[in-house]
Parts: C-alpha cells; structure tokens; sequence
C-alpha cells in the first residue's frame, strides 16, 4: 500500500517521516525544505510505503510544490493520506486538511505537537475534531515519538476498510452550499468518468482550475450553467468566489476549533519566539546579528575546529602512504604499480579526504541556521536589501545553501513562488562559493599567505558575493526587467534542533563526501596519473613534462596566460575540476609536489578568482539544466561563468602583480 | 480608506477586504487574510519594510507594498 505525508511547511513533517521510516532524511524549519517527494517503507509493517511531500498550505496548484501535491495524490491514487497537523495552530492547518477531505481518499489526521499543546496547558478534544471531521484523528509528538504506532494501526485499518472520509460538507446553509452542491450534481457524471470526487470537481470549477475542468471535460452548455451558479453566489454573498471558498472553509474551521481546542494561554514555545524575535530582527541589531553569524561560522570552520580536524586526517593519510610504500617495497613490487597506487592514488584521493572536516562542520552550521527557524528571520530582514538587486528575501535561502553545494541550493530555488526570482536566483547560486572548493582554497592559502588565511577565504567569498551582485544587477536591468514576485511567508516558531536529525545530516553529508572520493576522484586521479606517466606513445615517462597531459594541457594553456597561471599543470586540474571541484586539489596534488614550481602569490591569487567563478561542476551543472529544462541556457551559463573568471582572474592577477606580488 | 501597511506596529485591525488578483491574492486569502480577520501588526523589518503580522495564531510576513492590497478597519 502506498501513503501519502501531506501538511504545512514547519509542522513536523519531516520528523514524522524519519518516524515512521527510519530513513536518513533531513528536517527543515524554512518554509519548504522538502522539495522532492521521497518515500521509505514504514517501520515494522509489511509492503507499506510513505511518500513524503513538499509542505504546502492549499492544493490550489499555483506554486511547484501545490502541483507535485495534487498531481500525486490525482495521478497515483494512493491508498491513504497522512495529514499531519500541528497541534499548536490547528486553524491555518486545517486549511488544507478541508481540501484533502474533498478528494474523497481514506485520510487520518495526525494531530502534532501535542507534547506543546499539554506543556503549555490547552488540550484539544480528539474525539469532538474526529467527529466534526469525518476522519480519525490521532494525537502524536513525531520528534518524541509518542503515538506513532497508534497512528500505523489507525491508519492501515482506515486504509484497509477503505473508510472514506465521512464528512463532505464544510458549508452552512447558504449561498456558498447552494452553489456547491449545485455544481456538484450538475458535474456528477463527468467527475465519476475522471475518478474525482463531485465536490472536488465542483469546487475546483469554482477556483477555475484549469487541469480539473480539462479532466473532468465538462460540455459548454453545462460550464455556462456552472458560470452562472458562480455569479450569483458572489452577488448573493458579497465577496468573490475564491474569497468565498476561502470564508467558507475558514468559518467552518472555527467552528470546530471553538468546540474542540481549549487554549489556556500562549505556548511557551510562542512566548520564546517572540523575545528570541525582539533581538534577532531587531531595528539595529538584525544586521550587526546576521554578519556577525555568519563571521563566526566561517572562522570557526576554517580556522578552528574544521582546521585541526583536517590537519590530523591529513597526517593520519601521509603516514598510511608512506606505510603502503615501504609494504610495496620489500614485496619487490613494480615501481609503476607503487607510482600508481602512491602518486596516483594516495596523492588524488588522500589530498580530498583531508578536507571532510572543513565541508561536515559547514553544513552543521547551514543546518542548525535552518532548522532553528533563523533562515526565515534572515529572509525578513534581508528581503529589501535583496530587492534591490531583483530578488526577494526568500532567495537568501538557496544562496546560503549554495556556500555547502550547489546542487541542493538550485532544487531548494523550487520553494520560490515566481519563475522569475527562481531562475535569477539560480543563476546566482553559482557565485556562492560551494563547500568543494575549500580545499582548492587551503591548499593555496596554506602555501602561499599562511598567516592571511582567513582573510583571503573571506576575500574570496566575499568577492564571489560582490561579483553575484554585479551580476544580479545587469540582469535585473536587462533579461529579468519586470516586477519582483510577492513575498509572503510564514515565521515559523524557533526550535531547537533534533540532534538526530542534525546528526543525520551531517553523516548523509560525510558519505556522499567519501562516496564522491572514491568513485570520481579514485578515477580521475587514476586518469590524470596515466596521462602524466606516459606520452603518447605509451611509454612511460620519468618527467611529466613530456607526458601526454603535458601535451592536452599545453593546448589549452596559453588562454590562461594573462591570468597569470599559463602552465599545463594548472590547465589540467581546471579541467578535472569540471569532473568536481576538489578534483583540482587531487590533480596538483598529483602533478606536483611543489606548489610553488608553477605558481607564484600574485598567480596563486589569479587561480584562486578563476576557481571561484568559472563554470560548476558536472552534477550542478546536471541540476540545473533539470530545473531550467534547457539546454541552451544552461550552456549559456557555463560559458557566462568561464568568461566572468577569466575576466576577474585577469584583473586580479595584473593588479596582485603590479603590486610586486 | 485604511490599508494594512498604515497600522502601527502593536495594534490590531480587522480585514475587511482583499484586492489584488491572481496567485497573490489566492495565497493571502489562502493563508487566512480573508474579510473579518483580525491581524496584527508586530513589527517591521530594520530597514522598514517588509512587516510580520500575527493571524490565526501564526506569524506572517509580507512586504508593504503588498499590503496596501488588504483594506482594514481598526
């Protein structure tokens, strides 16, 4: 059997899922966190699947994530809903749980967060809400997981009975009833030929869904007939249809939350946010707050715990090389083999594996900012800033995502409602400086400004930043002109962050590190070592210079010339880097020992502004043409981000030289 | 006429009318500002605009310019 998890965004969503599954999956406080439907089997029970979806407030399909939702549930019927509902605010909850009630699919309503609701002295009635619903209505805590299993067995049972919804009709006597149920008979036939529910259909004629009236293909005489109904309930009710639809489903919300909730004062969960709020969105401590956060987390991954956690890992890898060789060694093996396996091997994968720390605690900290609510304070209070330059404050959350990898920060761009400020912040996540590049950046720092490091780290991203901005403007003034998309958006409460789930992350992270390690960098060290050992043809060579990827490399080296950096050697790892950033750190690694043989500071400076905004790598490169479904923009973007690098390399270089660097 | 982004922060309003159209207004009605609500004002963002609200006990935010689409009466 296969459930669907639909709720609003921040009520727990997540949480319940990782309960009933078990699965690695990551817990959002943002709006929208979850943007693509994953799904798990349900913990000790047989063939039963969860399908979680995107947080959404209403199925009116105007947003990405309302149009997954319904599609879902109207294309893959499934045998159950799961509507979680957070018990600290069930009227803007229930909003949505209405409209899947009208879908006519055996549903159970999940009542969340009742740990707060107790703590804070209200109770709701379960029994009065199930009845006024139709639906059985379980109370749970998904992060303590209390009612868990109650909520499996009530759900299995409705699903194998079958047990549809049993309240259909949310509307008091009046206009808004008279023309539903109007509409409803009068489309009666046609939504059972399409398998919807007639007050699904009727409803959405009223909305004007387009998809709904195709499906249910209603004929002229009978959408006249419809329009009409339509007209004369808005005259008769004073308000529009969907103001009216809106009322409706809110008036009988009431009514059901008045009976059934007992609130005897502000949570304390509430109360917390609030003060929390007094101070973090303060008039003049928001911004001072958020560069300071941001500040602090930089230093603390590059200069604290991230450094020393790097450097052991370093020496714990050069110790295991140099093991290795000896043990080859005295087994007499051949000196290829041993080159191989040392300068190939050790030297590409060993050079990416010291870096985990740096990449692991900066996705702790993008977690925590996100999981604690903070990401959406960060939107508010940057939305006019971000305005200016074309976006709206709800884009500060794929670009912040962009500094851990590229590829989560484009899928996260589907939270956003307009396809404008989607596509333009795609476009910018690139100059957000992901997590694989840190190693490309240590490296060069470590060699040649060991005493700036953090400093050209914070150049570096921040000139990424300045760049992006740049970029966003002329954007803004020529592709993007045009009026920036509303911003609405819910704060949800601060919350502490599950260490579980934190935890998780940061795992799922580690892996997908060390999977990437293994299997591109193993192959690309292998690759690189190969070309370097030997020309073209075949034998082996004792000096790269006369290999064959000497000879690629010294092809495309010369376009590398004014920026400083025109070697093979440096070429080359561009290249891999293509393959994934840290591949260029693996590359040199492989290439030479000595960094300062083919750079200099004032060079080192060029390379690093050219890895920090030519093209990304293959797999955000991948995402994107996904989620612009286009080939020929995303070439264009690649081909834009190459030529900004090369330009800014270029400034950067002959100025750094200019200066005597 | 009175619009939701002229309330001072700290007071209560009751909506009595949404303009706008399209998905815009389908997401405020959507999010509970629909006639009759009561809403109010917490604060303004530091550089004055957007502004969070409180409605049907949650917290929203929206930009000013926005917000002189919801007609109120205090």
């Amino acid at each position: 059997m296969i459930f669907a998890l639909i709720g609003n965004p921040n009520c727990g969503k997540t949480a319940l899922f990782n309960q009933l599954t078990g699965a690695n999956q990551h817990v959002g406080n943002f709006p929208g966190v979850t943007v693509d439907g994953k799904s798990g089997a349900i913990k000790g029970v047989k063939d039963c699947t969860v399908v979680d979806l995107p947080g959404i407030y209403s199925l009116r399909p105007y947003s990405g994530e309302e149009i997954v939702t319904r599609d879902f549930l109207l294309k893959s019927k499934p045998d159950g809903i799961i509507n979680i509902v957070d018990g600290t605010n069930p009227e803007r909850n229930l909003y949505l749980t209405l409209q899947l009630l009208e879908m006519g699919i055996p549903t159970v309503v999940a009542l969340n967060m009742m740990d707060e609701v107790a703590a804070s002295g209200g109770s709701i009635d379960v029994k009065k809400m199930s009845e006024s619903l139709g639906v059985p209505v379980v109370p749970i805590s998904a992060v303590k997981n209390e009612g868990v299993r109650d909520l499996v067995n009530v759900l299995l049972d409705t699903a194998k009975k079958k047990i549809l919804p049993s309240v259909t009709d949310f509307c008091e006597e009046g206009p808004v009833h008279r023309c539903i149920h109007a509409l409803g008979y009068l489309l009666e036939d046609h939504a059972k030929r399409a398998g919807i529910s007639s007050r699904f259909a009727a409803t959405k004629v009223i909305e004007g869904d387009a998809e709904i009236v195709d499906l249910i293909a209603p004929d002229e005489n009978e959408l006249e007939a419809a329009e009409h109904n339509i007209v004369e309930m808005e005259s008769e009710y004073g308000m529009d249809r969907h103001a009216a639809l809106a009322d409706m489903r809110y008036t009988f919300i009431e009514k059901v939350c008045s009976a059934t909730v007992i609130r005897c004062r502000e949570s304390k969960e509430h109360r917390r946010s609030q003060a929390i709020d007094k101070v973090l969105t303060n008039r003049y401590a928001a911004i001072p707050i958020f560069v300071g956060a941001m500040f602090l987390i930089f230093y603390l991954t590059f200069e604290v715990v991230g450094y020393y956690l790097s450097l052991l890992i370093e020496m714990g890898i050069d110790k295991l090389c140099l093991l290795t060789e000896a043990g080859l060694n005295t087994l007499q093996t051949n000196p290829i083999m041993i080159s191989l396996i040392t300068d190939g091997i050790f030297q590409g994968v060993g050079s990416v594996l010291s870096f985990i720390p740096y990449i692991v605690v900066l996705f702790f900290f993008l977690s925590v900012l996100e999981d604690t609510g903070y990401m959406a304070r960060v939107a508010f209070v940057m939305d006019k800033l971000l305005r200016k330059i074309g976006l709206s404050g709800k884009s500060i959350v794929p670009m912040l995502i962009g500094f851990g990898c590229s590829v989560p920060a484009v899928m996260s761009t589907r939270t956003l409602s307009g396809d404008r400020d989607r596509k333009m912040t795609i476009l910018l996540i690139p100059f957000m400086s992901c997590s694989a590049k840190i190693p490309i950046y240590a490296l060069f720092t470590a060699a040649f400004f060991p005493q700036y490091k953090a400093l050209v780290m914070m150049a570096l991203y921040f000139g990424g930043m300045a760049i992006g901005i740049l970029f966003a403007l002329l954007l803004k003034y020529t592709l993007f002109r045009g009026k920036p998309n509303p911003f609405v958006m819910e704060l949800p409460n601060y919350r502490f962050p599950s260490p579980k789930s934190v935890l998780l992350l940061m795992w799922s992270k580690a892996k997908d590190f060390l999977t990437k390690a293994f299997t591109v960098i193993f192959i690309a060290s292998i690759i690189i070592w190969f070309l370097q050992s030997f020309d073209i043809r075949f034998n082996h060579v004792d000096d790269a210079g006369s290999s064959m990827l000497a000879a690629i490399g010294g092809i495309i080296a010369p376009i590398f010339r004014p920026c400083g950096f025109g070697t093979w050697q440096a070429s080359t790892a561009l290249i891999a880097g293509f393959t994934a950033k840290e591949a260029v750190v693996s590359t040199l690694g492989v290439l030479t020992s000595d960094l300062s043989m083919i750079f200099g500071p004032a060079s080192a400076f060029g390379f690093l502004t050219f890895t920090l905004l030519y093209t990304p790598c293959v797999a955000a490169v991948t995402t994107i043409k996904k989620e612009l479904k286009s080939l020929p923009a995303t070439l264009l973007i690649i081909l834009v981000q190459c030529l900004i690098a090369w330009v800014f390399a270029t400034i950067v270089y002959q100025i750094a030289a200019a200066c005597g660097g | 006429m009175m619009t939701l982004d002229k309330v001072k922060a700290g007071c209560t309003c009751r909506v009595t009318k949404v303009n706008g159209d399209g998905e815009f207004r389908y997401r405020l009605l959507d999010m509970g500002l629909i006639p009759k609500t009561l809403v109010k004002v917490i604060r303004f963002a530091p550089m004055g605009d957007p502004m969070e609200v409180r409605l049907r006990g949650y917290e929203l935010t929206l930009r000013k310019s926005d917000a002189t689409m919801i007609e109120v009466e205090e």
